[in-house]
């Protein structure tokens, strides 16, 4: 793809700042929609464009926006921005280089939502980030593209920060509102869904940021200009953060449907230091991982494709890992993120996790048997489907699929292991 | 007294959210209250309390999940380095080891001078330029990506310097 549609600063470097995103078309799409357009119109375009959540679900936008329950009054927006996922670097890229198609978003999301004010849940170590966005707020209130009646018209908006401070979990969308609520991050218990009982028991749309920030273009280029891009189910562009063990870590901006092969090798440059590919955690800690074989090599990365072999698209985090590294010590150090990051609401998660590591840290030592690789795989068995929220399926799925995968190197440090 | 010190900041803050839904500024509160003393004292807990007529314990435990709020004293400059996979897949483990081995710290210790703790954090989403720290102190939270063991010691040469004026 030669042009950018969402890392829009790689071709116009300036366009962070407001009369820059102004003069090449910046809230163009929100004049049009608040003054031509019902919210109903609004939400049909992003339903037809086929536009899914970037942040991991894959759920279409569009959809979402239309569980909105009639009449009920006042509804909220939230962009979540507590992007935290290992390997996950977008939204932070767009909000300090593009920030002002993102905020764009967030109104068209409002309008369309017909709610009068709307959150960013930034993640608390993107301090500094979330007091740019707040200046960039006070702009637009002084453009006057944010704040009462816009466009002549009866829509009034508001967006303003909110920062977290520190929990992995608090990118699940019921955690993160509990969060905003000045409560512990844990999630709730679905139904009800956000869209009918969200941010302080009202309506809410929580979107991630980079699907907010594909929905200016989306307004101003239509619906089928949108889904002629990337695979028919999975449509429209997408940023992978790809980090690891390549020679060029980065976010690239391909079309969904894009394989691994194309970013890894062409975009990428491939992997330094001599070394080969040896496996690929497409999203993340969040999703199985996958043994770099030519057939992977040669999957595209949508949401359909990912999960006929096995794993998931995610937010789109491809880490990559070399033949220098052992599995097992990969999937403890995984297990030591979620054990860490798991909120404790669930037991399942919250002893899972706990006795998981207690089981790598006993592997670490030399002090486990092949019997103790089959306990960790039974304890992560059981995790399953048993918790409110998908941390603990991640975090067993992760383990699950590494000693099915890649069974020998937990052999290898066994004391009895071949 | 923050609400002496700080009364035009605690108003704005109050003001993000709706009137009836003010416990939403605990988190924002914690914060100001950190970078007042360092870590959240027990009377500031209170004080936060008060102002959103919590009880001190609700306040309290949100200290506990949070990574980001410290009820215990620490090093005025906290260094946080991340060792997830992706930084590790970099080799930031090593450099939190070496780190700490030239500062004469273990991991999550502080100097004696009181100026520096060298902490290990998760993720930071700075995987593409890892290794990636932060530093987290009166001012709020900054970046530090591409980190070698030089560069890390350099800023912490800056920051000793700085934190010894003030």
């Amino acid at each position: 793809m030669a042009e950018h549609i969402l890392l829009r600063h790689r071709d116009i470097p300036d366009i962070h700042e407001l009369d820059v995103y102004l003069s090449n078309g910046g809230f163009d799409a929100l004049k049009l929609v608040v003054q031509k357009k019902t919210p109903q119109d609004v939400i049909d375009i992003v339903r037809e464009s086929g536009l899914r959540g970037r942040g991991g679900a894959g759920f279409p936008a569009g959809v979402k926006w239309g569980f909105l329950p009639q009449g009920v009054f006042p509804r909220y927006v939230v962009a979540n921005a507590d992007e935290s996922e290992p390997g996950t670097f977008k939204d932070r890229e767009i909000m300090e280089r593009n920030p002002f198609q993102f905020l764009e978003g967030v109104a068209i999301c409002s309008y369309a939502a017909q709610a009068k004010l709307a959150y960013i849940y930034c993640r608390g170590e993107f301090w500094d980030l979330a007091h740019e966005l707040e200046s960039h707020i006070a702009e637009l209130r002084k453009e006057k593209l944010l704040g009462r009646k816009l466009f002549g018209k009866d829509f009034s908006l508001d967006i303003r920060v909110h920062l977290g401070a520190g929990a992995y979990i608090c990118g699940e969308e019921t955690a993160l509102l509990e969060s905003m609520e000045g409560k512990l991050g844990q999630p709730r218990l679905r139904p009800p869904f956000p869209a009918a009982e969200g941010l302080y028991g009202q309506p809410t749309v929580v979107n991630n940021v980079e699907t907010l920030t594909n929905v200016p273009p989306i307004i101003n280029r239509g619906a089928n200009w949108y889904n002629s891009i990337g695979t028919k189910e999975s449509t429209g562009p997408k940023v992978f953060s790809l980090s690891g063990n390549v020679e060029r870590p980065g976010n690239y901006e391909l079309p969904l449907g894009t394989t691994f092969r194309k970013l890894i090798f062409e975009h990428g440059g491939g992997i330094p230091n001599g070394r080969s590919i040896k496996a690929i955690l497409p999203a993340g800690a969040s999703a199985p991982i996958l043994p770099a074989t030519k057939k992977v090599l040669d999957t595209g990365m949508d949401y359909e494709s990912l999960r006929k072999i096995g794993s998931d698209l995610g937010s789109g985090s491809v880490i990559v890992v070399d033949d220098s590294v052992n599995i097992a010590w990969l999937a403890q150090k995984i297990t030591s993120f979620f054990k860490h990051e798991s909120c404790g609401k669930c037991t399942p998660c919250r002893e899972g996790t706990y006795w998981m590591s207690r089981i790598f840290e006993n592997l670490e030592n030399g002090k486990a048997t092949s019997e103790d690789i089959d306990l960790l795989d039974s304890v992560a068995q059981s995790i399953v489907g048993k918790c409110l929220c998908a941390l603990g399926d991640f975090a067993a799925a992760q383990v699950v699929s590494d000693i099915a995968r890649f069974r020998s190197d937990f052999d290898a440090r066994a004391k009895d292991g071949k | 007294m923050l609400a002496d010190k700080h009364k035009s900041e605690i108003k704005a803050i109050l003001k993000k959210y709706p009137a009836k839904e003010k416990r939403s500024a605990v988190m924002p509160l914690l914060f100001l209250a950190q970078r007042e003393y360092g870590h959240i004292t027990p009377a500031a807990l209170v004080e936060v309390a008060e102002l959103l007529e919590l009880d001190p314990t609700e306040v309290g435990s949100l200290i506990g999940f949070y990574t980001l709020l410290h009820d215990e004293a620490a090093g005025k400059y906290r260094i946080q380095i991340c060792t997830d996979l992706p930084c590790a897949l970099r080799g930031a483990e090593e450099l939190a080891k070496r780190l700490c081995a030239n500062l004469g710290i273990r991991l999550g210790g502080t100097m004696t001078n009181g100026l520096i703790t060298v902490e290990e954090v998760m993720c930071l989403a700075g995987c593409d330029k890892a290794p990636t720290l932060q530093v987290q102190d009166a001012d709020g939270i900054h970046y530090h990506e591409n980190q070698t063991l030089g560069s890390a010691m350099e800023l912490i040469a800056e920051l000793m310097e700085k934190g010894s004026d003030g």
